[in-house]
């Protein structure tokens, strides 16, 4: 059935103010203005679609577009900024649900198509599967009701199982088709399990990683439904976040030093004792930490997860306004993959009013650490461990870090004497200009605000 | 539709995505990824063109179904990447 030319007309429109909408969003000034670009792309091709002449169960289909449709408002307007990942993470998994479900539709109706649609939609209604089921695990573990990573043993094996018997059920659905109910039942089963038992073992700090691939995954998954449906603004707007999610990926992996695979199916594990560490952690008070950064000419802030853990990003912005008051220079050094979506900890300090001109990326500002006067670490520990330039025999040897240990005086706060995500010890701890502050990052940035006010 | 006319299609929107994203700042990650989450809720078209055309009750359940799936995808990415994006401002009115 070809709807009429102006309802594709309404979808043309609709594709291309998507793209108009996503190119906005490339630079921070019209960002804002892009995400309403598309979103009026949306609400065209909704209500476009909604007037096809023909269509049947409208009154199902209202219902279904304001229930989903208002529970995600509300819940999206509620959520915490420093819960936004696994939002990301849930709103992207319904989305390659829904692709799932389209594609089983066109299965149960069986009607004669093409080789090459029936591919398609086979290979779309698998990844959309696995990147439901995938981010639904994904939140969980975000959301803390997952706690640990959970690995079966053998777990490499039993992915690749998995995977060959979904490409197999997927390829017998080709051949057989139009197929059997009960195939169609095993082949959705095994794909919605493998996104389960894939997702399960990764662990959160790889998770900027997972939720930016399953995007990607849903992204194809739609293209490929649209093509099935023969609908081209499905097929672009699909294909457009597949590949920039795949590319989007790919950076992220690089900012880890870790090959896709690695992080899919390689658990983070210190492999060996690493270069011994020669010296001790050595603790600071408020008091000195406030002095140090109060008679400093330059501090560079390095925010990572403990930040967006403690809520500590207003009192950490609270603290930069005071230093800037007397006359010392501000930055924030984000490292790509700090926290737990790509741009996590820019979302956290943009809440807490910090000018987005003052957050600086690895490349930006590594080259500054060597004129700074102190350089405060929030919550991040792997990310400015030197023995990512320097141990070969360490796991994380060859990832970019922000090299704080550069800066005169470093301070560091921090819950506890535990090692970060990966398990290795941090060589910056150790080193002569390293002071520690332990404690949980709000009321220690709490602390030095007094320190700082008392000093006048 | 013609295979040859979507391949074509296949191909200029890759290099479109692709072209979007690279080069692009850390800080700007955020606003991409979730507004091309947003963008894939248009997934909800399809199931409402899927739900439109469907006949029997099973058919109908699963349109239903994701139908509310892909309107919650477009509705939420596009709540959260507002809201996020409201917040970045060059500096202090």
């Amino acid at each position: 059935m070809t709807p009429p030319i102006y309802i594709q007309g309404a979808w043309y429109l609709g594709a291309l103010l998507f793209i108009f909408g996503l190119k906005g969003m490339g630079s921070p000034a019209s960002a804002r203005k892009g995400i309403v670009i598309a979103g009026y792309g949306m609400l065209l091709a909704i209500a476009a679609t909604f007037l096809i002449p023909g269509l049947q169960n409208l009154a199902l289909m209202a219902l279904a577009l304001g229930l989903g449709g208002a529970v995600a408002w509300i819940s999206g307007k509620k959520v915490k900024m420093t819960d936004m990942p696994q939002m990301v993470a849930i709103y992207n998994g319904m989305g390659g649900g829904a692709a799932a479900a389209i594609a089983a539709i066109e299965f149960a109706k069986g009607e004669t198509h093409s080789l090459v649609t029936i591919v398609l939609a086979v290979i779309g209604a698998l990844i959309g599967a696995v990147s439901f089921t995938g981010s639904c695990v994904a939140w969980a573990k975000l959301q803390g009701v997952l706690k640990k990573a959970h690995r079966l043993p053998a777990q490499n094996a039993v992915n690749v199982v998995l995977a060959l018997v979904a490409i197999g059920l997927g390829s017998a659905m080709v051949i057989l088709a139009p197929a059997q109910p009960q195939l169609i039942f095993a082949f959705f089963a095994v794909a919605l399990v493998l996104g389960l038992i894939v997702t399960l073992p990764i662990g959160g700090a790889d998770m900027p990683v997972v939720i930016s691939l399953f995007n990607a995954f849903t992204g194809l998954a739609v293209g490929f439904e649209g093509y099935v449906l023969g609908n081209p603004a499905l097929i672009i707007a699909g294909i457009v976040v597949g590949a920039a999610g795949t590319l989007l990926t790919q950076l992220m992996a690089k900012a880890m030093n870790r090959p896709l695979t690695n992080i899919l199916f390689t658990p983070m594990v210190a492999t060996g004792p690493g270069e011994a560490i020669s010296g001790t952690m050595k603790e600071l008070s408020a008091l000195d930490a406030a002095a140090l950064m109060r008679y400093a000419s330059k501090v560079i802030i390095v925010p990572g997860y403990g930040m967006a853990v403690a809520h500590a990003q207003h009192k950490v912005w609270e603290m930069t306004e005071i230093l800037e008051e007397a006359g010392v220079e501000v930055k924030f050094a984000i490292h790509p993959v700090a926290g737990r979506m790509p741009g996590h900890m820019n979302v956290l300090l943009a809440e807490a009013g910090v000018p987005y001109d003052k957050i600086m990326d690895l490349e930006e500002i590594n080259g500054e650490f060597g004129q700074t006067d102190v350089a405060l670490i929030i919550g991040a520990n792997d990310v400015v461990n030197p023995s990512a330039r320097t141990d070969k025999s360490s796991p994380i040897y060859g990832m970019p870090i922000l090299n704080a240990d550069m800066a005169q005086n470093v301070i560091v706060i921090k819950r506890g004497k535990g090692t970060g995500y990966s398990g290795v010890e941090n060589a910056l701890f150790y080193t002569d200009n390293c002071r520690m502050l332990y404690g949980d990052a709000q009321p220690m940035a709490g602390e030095i605000i007094q320190q700082l006010k008392a000093m006048g | 539709m013609d295979g040859l006319l979507a391949l074509y299609i296949f191909t200029l929107a890759a290099f479109t995505g692709y072209e979007i994203i690279a080069k692009v700042p850390v800080i700007l990650h955020t606003p991409l990824m979730s507004g091309s989450n947003f963008v894939h809720g248009v997934v909800v078209v399809g199931a409402m063109l899927m739900l439109g055309t469907a006949d029997t009750p099973v058919q109908q359940a699963i349109g239903f179904f994701a139908v509310a799936l892909g309107a919650a995808n477009a509705a939420g990415g596009y709540v959260v990447t507002e809201r996020m994006l409201a917040m970045f401002k060059k500096k202090e009115a």
